[in-house]
């Protein structure tokens, strides 16, 4: 396949308005196309968080009308799940929202396991309630850190960096990978945590809290940065409502709707854990949101840690989950249990299921749908990122173009998952 | 630094021109500040506390084309984001080094489809690749010593 590649020698030209309508491409409507100034940012550039283009119409400093460009990072994960069976398809969710992967593996697999009428084990839902949870903390500390980034904060980024390799030391740990982990698979967990895992996670509830202490001590009642954050990019919860945000985003705005709280999955429902709302809508109050959350984060991380049982982490049915490697020795049963799996693979029964869940970012759903053969006929995501992005050229509206870096950082996009 | 008593009348070090001119290439080198996807991830802790890659040098990232003589190509390059990197490493001046980061730049990786340009030295030369999914931290900086070790093998008369 052939590719168009511009030469280095392209010239800007002249350009009538209708041309220039035709040629940025993102359907924006352009006030005054004589007297503003188009500016493309990206989808090369330090603060947009990934691979994406905004187009923004500028009076002098101000922006009076924005535009987002997707689809650079466009990777076809939709349509390769459907042509991969369903355990293989799973690996492909893990490059979707690639700050949290666990997120991803959970919805996925829960959907399948809606499909097929599963219900894992005890065991299995504890440590999947303690990962998903880590992987919200590892996500929000990146979160943190390049958005304090933006802000032109450099040690928040470093401070922040250090205690998500902890994390993922212990993503690792279980998995042997550090960020594509494939770990909750359909029918419960790859396999069993080791031993070292809760001690090694109560390492980190003990030292954690101070660490989020320390960022608060540089950030909350930092001058400078309450300066660029208090007021910018603000939204209504009518509006947030009504453009569909979810997760901090939305809570910050003065909607209290947490999905493990409202349409509570694995056991959330008998935890105890507050969900963090603010009132202002501003990228201030979506930091507070966030920086709660993680200590919430380590509340449920600590009661999941008591609860945890020994027992099987996979359900006892050998159709969808293969047998122990030791009794492949022993029973010829197990051999051709194996043997069908991992070449054909499970069979999911026609009909359709949405799953969602509460990812660091918001309500992450799958929509999955079989029709009786090892592959699923569709695989669809609703990505928190892509809706919560809608509502940016809302928020940057009338706000300098510095305020938009801010706002980016705010409502943590993952491009990845925008795109898919 | 045991530098200091080879001050006074010693101060004067013959050198071979080309070696001297590689060495401050390889240790002062400035990646473009530009991440695609999963593997910017990496990138960024690759540059954090833990693995700190201001130890090569390599600390300060330039997020324009102009002033950056390295590419750490990290992520899948997508047919949309193609023609854009192309256009990033035309505006590299001389001499100037790619790193293929991770599987899905030096070869498409899991993303056998239409969507992924498969590998993206389909379009831009490419110097060292990094294997790994994503490649991690040691992986990168391996890569990197590698291309260290390339360029103090460099003739100057290739850049005339």
């Amino acid at each position: 396949m052939g590719l168009l590649i511009p030469q280095a020698s392209d010239t800007i030209q002249e350009l009538s308005v209708e041309e220039l309508r035709a040629k940025v491409g993102t359907g924006m409507e352009i006030v005054d196309a004589e007297e503003h100034m188009l500016l493309s940012m990206g989808p090369q550039h330090p603060s947009t968080h990934g691979v994406l283009r905004l187009l923004v119409e500028l009076d002098g400093e101000t922006v009076v009308n924005l535009a987002p460009d997707i689809g650079f990072l466009h990777t076809g994960i939709e349509k390769t799940m459907e042509n991969k069976r369903y355990v293989k398809a799973l690996v492909a969710t893990d490059r979707m929202d690639y700050l949290t992967p666990m997120s991803n593996n959970l919805v996925y697999t829960m959907a399948v396991e809606k499909l097929l009428g599963v219900e894992v084990t005890p065991r299995a839902k504890t440590l999947r309630l303690i990962l998903a949870e880590l992987s919200r903390l590892a996500s929000h500390l990146v979160w943190l850190g390049t958005s304090a980034l933006d802000l032109a904060a450099m040690s928040v980024f470093l401070y922040c960096f250090r205690e998500r390799e902890y994390i993922l030391d212990i993503f690792e740990m279980v998995s042997g990978q550090r960020m594509m982990v494939s770990y909750i698979r359909p029918g419960g967990l790859w396999r069993d945590v080791p031993e070292e895992f809760v001690p090694a996670v109560r390492k980190l509830l003990d030292f954690m809290p101070a660490k989020i202490a320390d960022y608060e001590a540089l950030l909350t009642h930092n001058p400078i940065f309450e300066m660029r954050t208090q007021g910018v990019g603000t939204i209504s919860s009518e509006d947030a409502i009504a453009w569909g945000l979810t997760g901090p985003s939305l809570r910050a705005s003065g909607v209290d709707w947490d999905l493990r709280r409202d349409q509570p999955y694995l056991d959330y429902a008998s935890y105890d854990f507050k969900v963090p709302v603010e009132t202002a809508g501003d990228v201030y109050a979506r930091y507070l949101v966030r920086i709660q959350e993680m200590r919430e984060c380590l509340r449920l991380i600590r009661q999941g840690l008591d609860r945890l049982k020994p027992g099987p982490v996979n359900i006892d049915d050998h159709k969808i989950v293969p047998p122990p490697r030791a009794e492949l020795g022993q029973s010829m049963e197990a051999v051709i249990h194996h043997f069908k799996l991992w070449t054909e693979g499970f069979s999911a029964p026609e009909g359709f299921v949405y799953q969602a869940i509460e990812s660091p970012r918001g309500e992450i759903g799958c929509y999955l749908r079989g029709n009786g053969t090892n592959k699923p006929a569709r695989v669809h995501f609703r990505g928190p990122s892509f809706v919560n992005l809608a509502s940016l050229p809302l928020m940057s509206k009338n706000r300098f173009i510095a305020d938009v870096v801010a706002i980016i950082g705010s409502i943590d996009i993952v491009l990845g998952e925008i795109d898919r | 630094m045991g530098v200091e008593q080879k001050l006074g009348n010693l101060g004067v070090v013959t050198y071979r021109l080309e070696d001297v001119v590689n060495w401050g290439r390889t240790n002062a080198m400035w990646p473009i500040l530009f991440g695609l996807a999963c593997c910017a991830i990496e990138m960024m802790s690759t540059q954090a506390a833990n693995y700190d890659l201001s130890r090569f040098g390599m600390e300060l990232n330039r997020p324009s084309p102009r002033q950056s003589d390295l590419m750490i190509v990290a992520g899948r390059v997508s047919r949309k984001m193609a023609p854009v990197i192309r256009r990033l490493y035309d505006q590299m001046p001389y001499p100037k080094w790619v790193i293929a980061m991770g599987d899905c730049a030096s070869c498409g990786g899991v993303f056998n489809n239409y969507a992924i340009v498969q590998g993206v030295d389909e379009i831009i030369p490419v110097d060292v690749y990094v294997s790994g999914c994503p490649p991690r931290p040691e992986a990168l900086i391996d890569g990197i010593m590698t291309l260290h070790e390339k360029i103090r093998n460099d003739k100057l008369t290739d850049w005339a």
